[in-house]
């Protein structure tokens, strides 16, 4: 009998001899992408941001906790990080009410009010404080009826801070919240319904515990972007100091001063605590996930 | 508790989906509502539930006008196609998810919850996934959780839309056998629908034909099955085969083939059309003489007891569908492309429209 050996069967013979190398996923070109993203993420975020502590060496440790624990820089921190997290959370109800009522509901108009919603990350932010500031000034549209009749002001205190960060940071709710919104299936509420869950119940216990992570992710975005924001509040701030004057700013001015080194000192503390918030919400959200595959 | 549909109509926007529809279903009756997609059958079923509103006619539990009552007071227990089982809560949460929204004073104890669950879950025979997420079962494991969160209410009727629509076969037709046997442990009225013509005639005890929006025959599977009111349950109702021809007389006569028409008694001769099964076919090899419908075999499906045979009539385009026994057809040695004559046993004759 001749050989019966079919040539597609050699391959794996001839290989045999050669060190085994390790079997490619079916997803091919981790090793690439892996790189590009690491390059990418390294030269953008990283290396920018590790230049920081360079900076501000030269100041020694004293120095250093001298300039970030100045009173006027303290104020400034609860400013910033107060005001975003007051905006962020305002979004966080209102932008998920936006996002309700643009995916349950058809209306004349609704494509208009679709794209509004973007345009707060379209505006240049400067052009929306000035905005914003010639509206809520004393002898403003708003800002004056407000001042006459509950004798608010807005414009140059904290509150018009917030309203700034308000209006900058809507469309990240509303973002991530809708696409999460249309995959809810209308059979679950009405599965709800027959069990006898009124309006109310069945969104405490079905959709908000559904929505849940996009809502934490919405309002991560919103809080981080609030916290950053320069353009749009320094107009409608006022930026008096120990009163509204936002940490972004105080390092413009440093800089303006050719204050390099304190420069950097405040930006390491801003970054540190927006990391340390950031990180918080992220394990919120892991927590939040795995209870929800727990049992396994 | 009986449930009396009266004149129901329902359109959406131009579309008729539901036209003048009145039907009973009695205590401890399993009602199959079965039809091609678009007939209606869901529309009916989420009317019963009160997840839709009729444009016209009314709903009585009982012999009580229940159709303003809203879906929560129904007392209903609804199942889904898809399940619609809630994903963040385990399967002992979904359960409990009917007894925990009562109103404070209707509400049971957590340990009468608790203990209504695993009661429930035993009767489902999932006690043992009680703390799982939906996510981690098996599309026939949720049908039953679903089934379980449904009759946690108690409800007074049951309702499935589609119940076994998205299972696998085998999976199918070991849930429809517990599903039967399961109802008549419960002393409700229960409705379900399908599309499936095999499982509304396997489970229930009686079967609502529908057709655009309309019934077109209630009863019993055998006698759905036997005496076909109209030529679209001949046809929805397994395969068939129709033949054109005259009818008079009580004789039906087309192509040299006479059969017994007994419906079509009048003296003139009309249209008609001879429903015929293909098992209710004889073949026979083309011999001088013989009286029946030339055809080509031009295909045999051989898989199972019976062998499936596509004829291809000699005089024109149409298709006969024949089935024989396998043994049969084995005896009789055909091969794809012998001419045949087909000869029709019995017929179902229906005057033409």
């Amino acid at each position: 009998m001749k050989s019966t050996r079919r040539p597609g069967l050699t391959a794996p013979a001839s290989q045999a001899g050669k060190p085994r190398k390790r079997r490619a996923g079916v997803l091919p070109g981790f090793g690439l992408s892996m790189g590009i993203t690491l390059t990418y993420l390294g030269l953008l975020v990283l290396v920018p941001l590790a230049s920081l502590p360079l900076k501000s060496m030269s100041l020694g440790w004293e120095g250093f906790w001298k300039i970030v624990t100045a009173p006027r820089v303290l104020a400034s921190y609860q400013v910033t990080f107060g005001a975003s997290l007051a905006a962020a959370l305002v979004n966080l109800v209102f932008g998920a009410i936006v996002a309700w009522v643009l995916v349950r509901y058809s209306f004349p108009g609704k494509k208009i009010l679709d794209a509004l919603v973007d345009l707060p990350f379209a505006l240049p932010t400067a052009v929306a404080g000035i905005a914003l500031t010639a509206i809520y000034a004393q002898n403003g549209w708003l800002g004056k009826p407000l001042g006459e009749w509950f004798g608010l002001k807005v414009a140059y205190t904290p509150l018009g801070i917030a309203i700034a960060l308000v209006f900058i940071g809507l469309p990240f709710v509303v973002r991530t919240v809708q696409p999460v919104l249309e995959d809810i299936e209308r059979e679950i509420e009405e599965a709800a319904a027959s069990l006898g869950a009124d309006r109310w119940q069945t969104v405490r216990r079905v959709l908000l515990p559904a929505l849940l992570p996009a809502l934490l992710t919405g309002f991560a975005l919103a809080f981080a972007r609030a916290v950053g924001e320069y353009g749009s509040v320094v107009f409608i701030a006022g930026n008096m100091p120990m009163i509204s004057e936002i940490t972004p700013l105080l390092i413009i001015s440093r800089l303006e001063e050719y204050d390099y080194a304190g420069a950097a000192a405040i930006a390491i503390v801003m970054l540190a605590l927006a990391f340390v918030l950031l990180l918080a919400i992220n394990l919120i959200q892991g927590w939040n996930a795995r209870r929800g595959e727990r049992g396994s | 508790m009986s449930i009396e549909v009266k004149n129901l109509s329902k359109y959406f926007g131009s579309f008729r989906a539901l036209d003048d529809v009145s039907l009973t279903i009695e205590t401890g009756e399993l009602v199959a509502l079965l039809g091609p997609s678009g007939c209606g059958k869901t529309t009916l079923l989420r009317i019963i539930a009160g997840l839709e509103s009729p444009d016209a006619g009314s709903v009585l539990f009982a012999g009580e006008d229940a159709t303003g009552v809203d879906v929560r007071h129904r007392q209903v227990g609804f199942v889904f196609q898809h399940y619609a089982l809630f994903h963040h809560m385990t399967v002992f949460e979904n359960v409990a998810f009917g007894l925990r929204v009562k109103p404070r004073a209707q509400r049971p104890s957590e340990e009468n919850i608790r203990a209504r669950v695993h009661e429930l879950l035993n009767l489902v025979q999932l006690d043992w996934l009680a703390e799982r997420h939906p996510s981690q079962l098996s599309g026939g494991q949720r049908q039953r959780i679903a089934l379980a969160r449904a009759l946690a209410v108690e409800p007074r009727v049951l309702l499935l839309d589609e119940p076994f629509g998205a299972l696998d076969a085998k999976v199918r037709k070991e849930l429809r056998r517990w599903l039967r046997r399961l109802h008549d442990d419960l002393h409700v009225a229960s409705v379900f629908v399908t599309h499936d013509q095999e499982e509304a005639l396997e489970v229930s005890d009686r079967v609502v034909l529908m057709n655009a929006g309309r019934i077109e025959q209630i009863g019993e599977p055998r006698e759905l099955w036997e005496h076909p009111a109209t030529p679209f349950v001949y046809d929805f109702l397994g395969d068939v085969n129709a033949f054109r021809g005259h009818a008079a007389r009580g004789l039906w006569h087309a192509d040299g083939v006479t059969l017994p028409a007994p419906e079509m008694t009048q003296d003139d001769k009309l249209h008609a059309v001879a429903y015929v099964r293909p098992h209710e076919i004889d073949l026979a090899r083309d011999k001088s003489g013989a009286s029946g419908i030339r055809v080509r075999l031009d295909h045999a499906y051989l898989a199972g007891p019976s062998a499936y045979l596509e004829l291809q009539r000699l005089d024109g385009d149409a298709l006969i569908e024949a089935q024989i026994p396998e043994t049969r057809y084995r005896e009789l040695g055909f091969k794809v492309g012998d001419v045949l004559v087909a000869s029709p046993l019995r017929a179902r004759v229906f005057a033409a429209a």
